[in-house]
């Protein structure tokens, strides 16, 4: 048998940084960009959908590697029997991973010159809104080890393993082929007396090609405890570097946070400069990574955190009951008669299947190594109802004819404005003030006053600088 | 000095920390509306149980305290909760005492209803140190009077800490880090040391710690509960009683020069018993 990696609890994962192609929607505040969790490296993604002791978990495996050397072993509170495990597809997470993204929005200033009128609708609703050993095998009685449950469902062979001793769990696994790093048999051993249980899945090559899947599909477990937790030190015994973890919390309470650490909203609703939207993907990463190291690496982010029967503005289409349903929020009701999701409007867009009622998705962003993050991530659903998102905006500027005087005050005013959109990006990433003014002019956002006054040329409009 | 004073300030100056640089999910509205509110029922009960005057300290240290833990996205919880932690202070005594600190029954009804949450990470762990010094900056001032609850529940707790750690094999980092809390701190030296809730004998109250420690410590880490705190307290407060009776001693009365001759508390306390 050959040796398996152990991809414990956090799954590493290699992903090439892709930036999110943008939808260049011209719409008032309209979502323009997201920035979802493939722009970072080792980045893991688990849903957990919770209600009261209801719990059901659904991991998807970054493992990029050969098939047969993927092996996962996972702390739960309880005995998982074959009808609670499921396999589910990689689209399910990553629509809710690319619905909940922090994104970008752009509005168009309105003529100057134009008379005032009072709006309602999208802009003003925006305005509220704000992760084979040879020798002499010793059997698992032998060693303390033993096997609760064995199964194959979908294309992965499950065990569900109970142990008395840390030391007997370690040599059963390495006996068996599972690489175990060092230094974890202390932490299997702490799993062990607080009476958890270890979830081990490993790929059967055989079910693989009869199912036809070429890569490795989310393991979803659902189980009774009162534990709402997610074991991430496994995870971080062998680590190299701290690593990305995505949680994403269905509730029909409200919003969930974490209750070991403390949970901190991302920066949002800040006006940034126009060229955002070209660089919205590193703009994103600089800015997380930036508020990691101000927090000194020790909290929870939340970057999503909303009902579920709409969203606005809308960084993927609404998420249908059943897509819900089967990530675990079995409370949700399936729709018969869907009707399809709207799109290419402006502002909110409404669930195909109705209003959900209480049905709170929340989104947490956590960088993570051992040395800050020592404890499992204790979770609790608050009553929390407040719809919060990661959003920041992009404010055009008149390019039209502005010949009365409040049009000159208009005019007038754009580069102080610019200053501060410059500031509030130099503030959010630490990026240097100098050279984002010099993007920024570079991109047609002048900050000197007689450029501004002028009235681009016919041909300027044409060919847009920077796009 | 009135110890009363000294929380006050302490209190207040948490919740103008905790909401300008750790992000407190609670908008300067709702702090106007939980002060309002307390201040205005202990007015009302002021008059109703006929006091002899008007004392707004000990309900702007309820209200100070529901802002610090209480959270909610609804006004009329947030008024509610006021208005229960004050009248509870005037409808359930015992012998002169409150049965239940105010502000933790206030919380513990509106969490365990489902009208409210508690974040007991909101503090984070980098500015316990601070926390502490305003914690023991209160002992001194109080001139440790009712210190021994408080030192005895965070000994015991940290001791039980540290042993679930030995015991499980885990990094000694973990209990250290679950003692950095500031929800901990807050909860030892502002609520279960509260004089008027206490068991009034000493023998008393380093019993009350023990139990509250061992309680609060099997909820959160046998019944997974992350609000331990809150509920290990409201639970075992009307165990006072008993304990005030097996070890019997003299009510403590807030210090007297504010109230020129006799806290109201002790009026009260007279005239219910006679």
């Amino acid at each position: 048998m050959s040796t398996k990696h152990l991809a414990v609890a956090a799954l590493s994962l290699i992903v090439v940084c892709v930036f999110p192609v943008a939808k260049l929607l011209a719409f008032c505040g309209f979502y323009v960009a997201k920035a979802d969790a493939q722009l970072f490296n080792k980045a893991s993604k688990v849903v957990i959908a919770h209600d009261g002791d209801k719990n059901v978990v659904t991991m998807a495996s970054d493992y990029q590697g050969d098939p047969r050397e993927f092996a996962v072993v996972i702390p739960v509170p309880t005995v998982i029997t074959k009808p609670q495990v499921h396999v589910t597809e990689n689209a399910l997470i990553d629509h809710l991973d690319a619905y909940t993204a922090p994104r970008l929005v752009e509005y168009f200033d309105e003529d100057p010159c134009a008379p005032r009128r009072a709006y309602e609708g999208p802009m003003a609703r925006m305005a509220l809104s704000a992760n084979s050993v040879g020798g002499g095998k010793r059997s698992a009685d032998a060693l303390g080890v033993k096997i609760e449950a064995q199964y194959t469902v979908g294309e992965y062979d499950i065990l569900i393993l109970s142990a008395t001793q840390s030391t007997g769990l370690q040599t059963w696994l390495s006996q068996e082929g599972y690489k175990i790093p060092a230094g974890a048999a202390d932490v299997l051993g702490s799993y062990i007396k607080q009476g958890m249980k270890f979830f081990v899945a490993k790929v059967n090559l055989q079910e693989q090609e009869r199912l036809g899947f070429h890569f490795l599909r989310p393991i979803q477990v659902a189980y009774e405890s009162p534990k709402f937790m997610l074991p991430i030190r496994l995870g971080t015994v062998n680590a190299n570097g701290p690593q990305e973890l995505f949680v994403f919390t269905l509730s029909p309470k409200g919003r969930a946070e974490t209750t070991n650490y403390r949970t901190v909203k991302i920066p949002s609703g800040l006006d940034v400069p126009l060229y955002t939207k070209r660089d919205f993907g590193p703009f994103y990463k600089a800015m997380f990574d930036t508020q990691v190291g101000k927090e000194g690496m020790r909290t929870v982010f939340l970057e999503y955190s909303w009902n579920l029967g709409f969203c606005d503005p809308c960084s993927a289409d609404p998420i249908p009951n059943d897509k819900l349903i089967e990530l675990g929020a079995y409370w949700l009701v399936p729709a018969a008669a869907a009707t399809p999701p709207n799109s290419g409007i402006v502002g909110p867009r409404y669930n195909p299947n109705g209003p959900q009622g209480a049905t709170y998705v929340t989104r947490l962003h956590i960088r993570y190594d051992r040395e800050h993050f020592p404890e499992d991530l204790m979770l609790q659903e608050t009553s929390n109802r407040e719809n919060f998102q990661g959003r920041y905006v992009m404010h055009h500027p008149w390019t039209g004819e502005a010949s009365c005087p409040a049009g000159d005050t208009y005019n007038k005013s754009l580069p102080q404005r610019f200053s501060r959109e410059a500031e509030n990006l130099a503030a959010l990433t630490g990026w240097d003030l100098a050279a984002i003014h010099r993007e920024m002019e570079e991109t047609g956002q002048s900050f000197d006053p007689a450029k501004v006054m002028q009235a681009p040329k016919w041909y300027e409009k044409l060919w847009p600088q920077g796009e | 000095m009135d110890p009363r004073h000294y929380q006050i300030t302490a209190l207040a100056s948490l919740l103008a920390f905790g909401v300008l640089f750790l992000d407190f999910d609670i908008s300067v509205d709702c702090i106007a509306l939980i002060l309002a509110s307390a201040l205005i029922t202990q007015f009302a009960c002021t008059r109703l149980f006929q006091l002899p005057h008007f004392d707004p300290r000990s309900a702007l240290i309820t209200a100070l305290s529901l802002c610090l833990l209480l959270r909610s996205d609804s006004y009329v919880v947030l008024f509610g909760a006021a208005v229960i932690a004050i009248t509870s202070k005037f409808v359930l005594r015992w012998n002169g005492k409150h049965i239940f600190n105010p502000t933790n029954l206030a919380v513990a009804l509106c969490i365990a209803l489902n009208w409210g949450w508690i974040s007991p990470a909101q503090w984070g762990s980098a500015t316990w140190l601070a926390f502490l010094l305003v914690c023991m900056g209160g002992l001194i001032v109080t001139r440790a009077q009712r210190a021994d609850i408080a030192l005895a529940f965070l000994l015991l707790y940290a001791g039980l800490l540290f042993a679930r750690a030995m015991w499980l094999g885990d990094p000694l980092t973990i209990p250290t880090k679950q003692l950095q809390s500031g929800t901990l701190l807050l909860f030892a030296f502002f609520m279960i040391s509260d004089p008027k809730t206490t068991p009034s004998e000493v023998r008393g109250r380093l019993l009350m710690a023990c139990a509250l420690a061992v309680s609060a410590f099997v909820l959160q880490f046998q019944l997974y509960n992350p609000k331990a705190l809150i509920y290990a307290l409201v639970l075992l407060s009307p165990l006072t009683i008993i304990l005030d009776y097996l070890f019997p001693a003299r009510v403590y009365q807030w210090p007297p020069t504010i109230t020129r001759g006799s806290s109201h508390e002790h009026k009260t306390s007279r005239r219910r018993s006679a």
